[in-house]
């Protein structure tokens, strides 16, 4: 009991210190691909350290939703990151739901988001809360049916006993093409739902181009600081997510010193690494237009249920 | 037991009664039929419970001198559910009703209305206790037809006639279809006593079942609203009085989920070829899709919400049909999985769904109009009611850790078990219906975050909006009870798992409570602790703490929690209550990427001023979705019979000699026959 209290404290005390570093080192990669120096890896740390301690400006329109909102989506957020294992495959809070739970939780978070969004009374608030609920509502079909081609091999859809099956070679892949797939599918749905290019460009400046900045438009001080801190933690949501399912390399198996510290350090190469290639994506693609967003995760649906069809197909 | 149900008859025939007899003022009659209704809801939650809990099902028979028509009675666990479900709902809108019907004073009889509704309760009882076809009926068609003149207490309108007038004729003809395969039970089985139903003499023929599932199908997917057979739904669920609607919408309809079940795996025994299971899958993901979308589009707040129940009895199909399928294949356990979420689901919705009925009928009643654009700021002045509602929003979008989110996810698991049914067509359809239930939740939060949004938030858009007041005590307290069930019945499955398992483990003949609890019942694990887990009780404590940890860190980082106030930034500009997203306005990507399915026409006529085209002097915009089902299915069909009735005027030549020799005829003709 007391092991599994630390290791959920451990836990959180990870996700919360690395999602800002995952932020900074995407910006820094972008910035170095477009010939600039880029401020420090370290500049969201600052950041949030800032707007902590700037007092809030809150609008005379918003309710108590308004100011709830924050709470509400850093809180689930980050109960969503403890479903998810980093570095030790055996996450205590396991039992506490599988993937739909981790799916319906950052749902929470989206729904707070898009009503806070509403609750200014300004346009672009408006505007990013429609346009969020669009990219939510095709992306959660794709993300669902992308797991569960990956949940068939395993025999789980819990995904801290997937990745811990998968670490200890438990769930030897024959044919590595439907979760190939479903990884491309994954990606595809991770980029939408944190908000990256070519979905959504977090470092607009413009608000009519923007959706997730959008509804943070009327948010300053704390709630701000949370919103941003939370919206990096469903990044690293998402990064541990992939990293650790398709690429269970190094994780802690065991609950030994070494073994944890080993597991650390991959997953900070692994999140790492692939916040690199997110950054690399960035400069590579221009942002979609809203309306081809659709043609985009419709591929990731299709790739999904081809991942799916190939695995019965290969079984039978 | 039968005590109880006496006292549950005797409260509603009292609130039927008094109501009339009692002098006085207008507030002790609706005091009165509403004191009765819950002292008869209040039984009616006890015979529930305790028919949940016993092992024997208690039966009662009243004798009547009418042929066939025996009046008994059964209370086995299935029934004993919905008897439990109809009587939380119930009493809640009685609470309610207690200060909504302030409403209707001087305008329309509270008398007959209390009237009204309490008989209207009594039958719907009478239809889920029924142990005889005929009896069913009886109170089958008496509840229909309560509801049709419930439903047309504003009958001024004529907007409210046409609704009515829709409803009653589909409802007769899913009755009729109702009729029909009871009779062809009642051939084989020589009486018309369930009991006979569930042993005939002698086994219906295939060709005859097959006939009773599709008129079983269509005519309780009328009541249902299954997609296509919904069409009355939207117009017949709003127009009547809101508590009314809520019990419409929340359980009525839950009426025909109860005789699918019975007739399916009570009378069939759970014996059926896949295909059955299939259809009413196909039927569930169709209805679930198209009702979430349709209700998208839908700016009128309480048929929004009528196309939800349409979305939800869908999601409920979903699990029957899961049920099925995998009870074709033996796969008892998976059945009993799928039966279970289907039942969870079930009250589920009617807890939140008529939450949120009672919540628009508080709209309603601050606002006096029905339009989400004339709404608006709402949270503000009615903070109860506005409190209510994002509940019964949260739930109904199945959202951690309300109760909606854990009937969905059961349903989920048992749809992802689908890798055990041998055949690889039924493998990738029931991941697709999961995937199509994802698509249906996800766009219900879209749908919910835009009437939430919109009433609630932000500026009041209308005079009334600005204008509106709290609503009395009586009706926060029928929100209040649905809103603390919609939490706890999320928070705490383990209470809720073990007596749905009662419910389904006569109809799959398994109890698979041991299978789905794990640690000790603070987890959900179908069917064993690998595949999957679920801890509401976990996952809130988690949500609390972890959202206290960030007022903590605010605390801890930033110090005093101090804010200032200001204007909403508006590039310069003062922001009107104009400049406001409205509810067209959010849901327009959505309209514009499933254009396919809504075939919008959008007419937009500019005036220019004659000077210069830069001017426009006015402007008039139009927005019409097709009404599909209407067009292509419903139109073509009164037309065809409209025609038929033409031709059928010939013999109709209003001569009584003439009738009276078409009456001989007939009965010549049916003396031969029966020679």
């Amino acid at each position: 009991m007391f092991l599994a209290i630390m290791l959920i404290v451990a836990q959180t005390a990870v996700l919360l210190a690395i999602s800002p570093f995952l932020v900074g080192l995407i910006r820094k990669v972008k910035a170095r691909l477009q010939l600039r120096r880029g401020a420090s890896v370290l500049q969201p740390y600052a950041d949030l350290a800032k707007l902590f301690q700037k007092q809030p400006l809150l609008s005379t329109t918003t309710s108590w939703i308004f100011t709830a909102t924050p709470y509400i989506v850093f809180g689930s957020t980050l109960t969503a990151g403890l479903l998810v294992p980093t570095f030790t495959s055996q996450t205590p809070m396991n039992f506490a739901g599988n993937i739909i739970a981790l799916v319906y939780l950052l749902a929470l978070g989206t729904f707070f988001l898009i009503l806070a969004g509403l609750d200014t009374g300004s346009v672009f608030g408006g505007m990013g809360s429609s346009r969020e609920a669009i990219v939510a509502s095709l992306a959660e079909p794709a993300m669902i049916l992308a797991i569960f081609a990956i949940a068939l091999t395993n025999g789980s859809t819990n995904v801290s006993t997937i990745v811990h099956k998968t670490a200890l070679l438990e769930g030897i892949v024959t044919d590595p093409s439907p979760h190939l797939m479903a990884l491309a599918a994954l990606f595809i749905v991770a980029l939408a739902e944190t908000g990256r290019v070519p979905v959504d460009n977090p470092a607009t400046h413009l608000e009519l181009t923007m959706i997730h900045e959008a509804m943070l438009l009327e948010y300053s001080g704390r709630y701000l600081a949370l919103l941003e801190w939370a919206a990096g933690l469903k990044l690293a949501v998402f990064l541990s997510l992939i990293a650790n399912v398709f690429a269970p390399w190094g994780i802690a198996t065991t609950v030994t010193p070494s073994a944890m510290g080993i597991g650390l350090l991959a997953y900070i190469v692994k999140t790492a690494a692939l916040a690199i290639f997110i950054g690399v994506i960035e400069c590579m693609f221009a942002k979609l237009r809203l309306f081809r967003v659709t043609d985009l995760l419709g591929v990731a649906f299709i790739l999904a249920l081809l991942g799916l069809l190939f695995f019965y197909i290969l079984r039978s | 037991m039968l005590n109880l149900v006496w006292l549950l008859l005797g409260g509603y025939v009292a609130g039927i009664v008094l109501p009339f007899c009692l002098p006085g003022r207008p507030e002790s009659r609706r005091l009165t039929s509403s004191v009765a209704a819950i002292v008869a809801t209040s039984a009616g939650i006890v015979l529930g419970i305790l028919g949940l809990t016993s092992s024997e099902p208690v039966t009662g028979t009243l004798a009547s001198t009418i042929p066939l028509l025996t009046l008994s009675i059964r209370v086995d666990p299935l029934a004993a559910f919905f008897v439990f479900t109809i009587s939380v709902v119930a009493l809640a809108a009685s609470v309610y009703a207690i200060g909504y019907l302030q409403h209707f004073e001087g305008y329309a009889s509270t008398a007959k209305l209390g009237a009204l509704f309490n008989a209207y309760l009594l039958c719907m009882t009478l239809v889920i206790l029924a142990d005889n076809a005929f009896f069913f009926l009886l109170a089958w068609e008496l509840m229909s037809l309560l509801s049709y003149f419930l439903v047309v207490t504003e009958h001024e309108k004529a907007e409210v006639r046409y609704a009515g007038l829709f409803y009653l004729i589909m409802t007769h003809v899913g009755t009729a279809f109702i009729v029909m395969a009871f009779l062809i039970f009642f051939q084989t089985a020589g009486s018309f006593s369930f009991e006979a139903f569930r042993h005939p003499e002698q086994p219906l023929p295939e060709g005859m079942r097959t006939l009773v599932f599709l008129m079983i199908l269509l005519g309780f997917g009328t009541k249902a609203g299954i997609v296509p057979l919904h069409v009355w739904l939207p117009y017949a669920h709003p127009v009547a009085p809101s508590h009314v609607s809520a019990v419409m919408s929340g359980v009525m309809i839950k009426t025909a989920i109860y005789g699918l079940i019975r007739v399916y795996f009570d009378f069939f025994g759970g014996q059926f070829p896949w295909w059955w299971g299939f259809t009413v899958l196909f039927l569930g993901a169709t209805s679930s899709l198209l009702g979430v979308m349709y209700a998208l589009m839908e700016h009128d707040l309480k048929r929004l919400l009528a196309f939800h129940s349409v979305e939800n009895i869908g999601i409920i199909l979903l699990g029957i049909g899961a049920g099925m399928i995998f009870q074709s294949y033996g796969l008892k356990e998976l059945a009993a999985l799928g039966l279970l979420a289907a039942l969870y689901h079930t009250i589920n919705h009617a807890l939140f769904k008529a939450l949120l009925f009672l919540g628009a009928g508080s709209l309603l009643y601050a606002t006096q109009t029905r339009n989400l654009e004339e709404y608006g700021g709402l949270l503000r002045r009615m903070p109860w009611t506005g409190s209510f509602f994002l509940i019964g929003a949260v739930s109904i979008s199945a959202l951690p850790p309300t109760n909606g989110f854990v009937s969905e996810w059961l349903l989920f698991q048992s749809l992802f078990l689908s890798f055990q049914i041998p055949t690889v067509f039924l493998k990738l359809m029931l991941p697709i219906a999961a995937a199509i239930l994802a698509l249906t939740s996800v766009l219900a939060l879209a749908c919910f975050a835009k009437a939430f949004g919109i009433a609630f938030l932000a500026r009041p858009r209308s005079m009334h909006a600005r204008r509106a007041e709290e609503v009395p005590a009586p009706m926060r307290i029928g929100m209040g009870i649905l809103a603390t069930l919609c939490v706890a019945l999320g928070i705490v499955p383990m209470v809720v798992v073990p007596l749905l398992d009662r419910v389904v483990a006569p109809l799959a003949e398994i109890s698979i409570t041991s299978k789905v609890m794990a640690i000790d019942g603070w987890a959900l694990a179908p069917v064993n602790v690998e595949f999957s887990s679920l801890s509401t009780p976990a996952l809130a404590l988690s949500l609390v703490a972890l959202a206290m940890l960030g007022l903590g860190l605010a605390v801890a980082l930033g110090g005093r929690l101090t804010t200032r106030h200001s204007k909403t930034w508006g590039c310069g500009i003062n922001l009107t209550a104009h400049m406001q997203y409205t509810a067209t306005g959010f849901v327009q990507p959505i309209k514009r990427v499933f254009s396919t399915i809504y075939q919008p026409t959008v007419k937009l006529e500019t005036e220019f001023l004659h000077e210069s085209r830069y001017f426009a002097k006015r402007r008039h915009f139009e927005f019409h979705i097709e009404p599909i089902f209407e067009k292509y299915l419903y139109d073509p069909l009164l037309a065809f019979f409209a025609t038929l009735a033409d031709r059928l005027k010939i013999i109709q030549a209003g001569s009584l000699h003439l009738y009276l020799t078409y009456m001989f005829v007939a009965l010549i003709v049916l003396l031969l026959l029966a020679v």
